[in-house]
């Protein structure tokens, strides 16, 4: 069992990233990860919609009929997105009005419709909450990288807007490197995001190269001891 | 008759969930509608107040509207809502929300603020699709050029003046980006003209039945 939960932990935030190995959802990634704390509030609502998408997928999934499943988590979906994104803009409104249209496109975030299919209907509701929570992590983790690294990059701060999401009080979390820094606009623009998510992509499978390597040497160096 | 159970007892199903889906979002909608209008409400009045400071009127800005019909001085084509501030009954400004055609990319929605003689109360852009870096500077957050408009007015500045420096007129431009600094100085002006042109009904008491009170949807959301 708790080998289990440790697999999807780690299928979630590494070994099948939503955003790095799947490659699913890019265009809400690609459009609002301009600084950290937008990616941030996109990663926070996909990681909701996925948690309760899987749950309630995987609550009903007996008394789905198979030859319309497909509509039906579409339903769901679409059903806790409407929630989220009225609750959003009831309680954290300024941030709703930056992410605007991106939340109601969590719905064709493909990787909440692709677990739901994959893991959801098929698992444990422990199981599947437990993945939709670990696949929303794995997303937010990317979106708040290339959030930020886009905004260091292309403003020169970092935290910036922090107070739209934690209240006045994290206005002082802004970090501004120089006050003089010209801005670089290719990191703002979609193209900065396509090439900072194939950077992210890179360095990704370099470490996972590097480590299988790792282990093979290690395997390598092991065997004659055992032998 | 099997498959006919089939169906049916599927097409139930789905109605089930159909109806389950509807019901959270109405119970949802239900429990935040009146917040949501609030934060709208409260957002556009904070808007407003950078315009007009909040202790040079004493009425609810938000209350004391009238739409105006579509004009091309407005760059409007619809009607659009107007605010007016006063203070103990006499006039003090209006709040316009002109629309500048002529940018980079699409309409530049404005919020311009007049006093009842005619001087800028200020400029504010509510919406816009300008390129990031460049155009984007008119937002009051990125830079003070929005700013250079209060004070200013048809009699400060001749029609010539009302223009940016690189057409010979009197407000900067931003570099590599003249087009938008063009199209909102063009807008301001016509907004000036537009107000210089309608003073009287404009601070008109009476709201026309055509206006629900405090009807915000001018901005969409």
């Amino acid at each position: 069992m708790a080998a289990e939960h440790l697999k999807i932990t780690q299928d979630g935030l590494w070994n099948n990233n939503v955003a790095l190995v799947q490659l699913l959802g890019l265009c809400p990634l690609l459009a609002v990860t301009g600084s950290f704390v937008n990616g941030l509030g996109l990663g926070l609502a996909t990681m909701m919609t996925l948690i309760l998408s899987n749950t309630c997928v995987s609550l009903i999934r007996h008394w789905t009929r198979p030859e319309v499943r497909i509509p039906i988590f579409v339903l769901i979906i679409a059903s806790i997105v409407t929630t989220i994104e009225l609750a959003m803009d009831a309680w954290f409104h300024e941030l709703y009005m930056i992410l605007g249209i991106f939340i109601p496109l969590i719905v064709t975030n493909c990787s909440i419709i692709a677990r739901a299919e994959a893991f959801a209907s098929r698992n444990p509701v422990v199981d599947s909450a437990l993945d939709g929570f670990m696949m929303g992590l794995g997303f937010l983790l990317v979106l708040v990288t290339l959030g930020g690294l886009r905004e260091i990059i292309g403003q020169g701060t970092l935290f910036a807007n922090a107070h739209l999401m934690f209240g006045e009080s994290a206005r002082a979390l802004e970090l501004r490197f120089s006050d003089h820094y010209p801005g670089f606009l290719l990191a703002v623009l979609p193209p900065g995001a396509f090439m900072g998510l194939s950077l992210l992509i890179a360095l990704k499978n370099s470490i996972g190269r590097r480590s299988k390597q790792q282990q093979t040497a290690s395997l390598a160096s092991a065997e004659p001891v055992n032998a | 008759m099997n498959l006919h159970r089939r169906v049916i007892t599927t097409a139930v199903l789905l109605m089930l969930f159909a109806a389950t889906g509807a019901a959270l979002v109405g119970l949802t909608y239900d429990n935040t509608v009146d917040i949501i209008q609030r934060n709208h409400q409260l957002t556009l009045l904070r808007q407003l107040n950078t315009l007009v400071p909040v202790e040079k009127y004493d009425n609810n800005l938000l209350m004391d509207t009238l739409s105006v019909a579509a004009d091309p001085l407005l760059g409007t084509t619809a009607p659009s809502v107007v605010y007016r501030a006063r203070k103990q009954g006499k006039p003090v400004a209006v709040v316009l929300a002109p629309s500048a055609s002529g940018g980079y990319n699409g309409s530049i929605d404005l919020l311009v603020g007049i006093y009842a003689d005619g001087t800028l109360a200020g400029v504010r852009v509510v919406r816009h699709r300008e390129t990031p870096g460049l155009g984007d500077a008119v937002e009051a957050e990125r830079s003070d050029w929005i700013t250079k408009f209060s004070g200013q007015s048809l009699a400060s500045l001749t029609a010539k003046q009302w223009q940016v420096k690189r057409d010979g007129g009197s407000f900067d431009q931003f570099t590599g980006a003249t087009i938008t600094p063009r199209a909102v100085v063009k807008a301001v002006h016509a907004a000036l003209v537009y107000f210089s042109q309608h003073r009287d009904t404009l601070f008109a008491q009476k709201s026309p039945p055509v206006t629900s009170p405090g009807n915000t949807d001018n901005h969409g959301s």
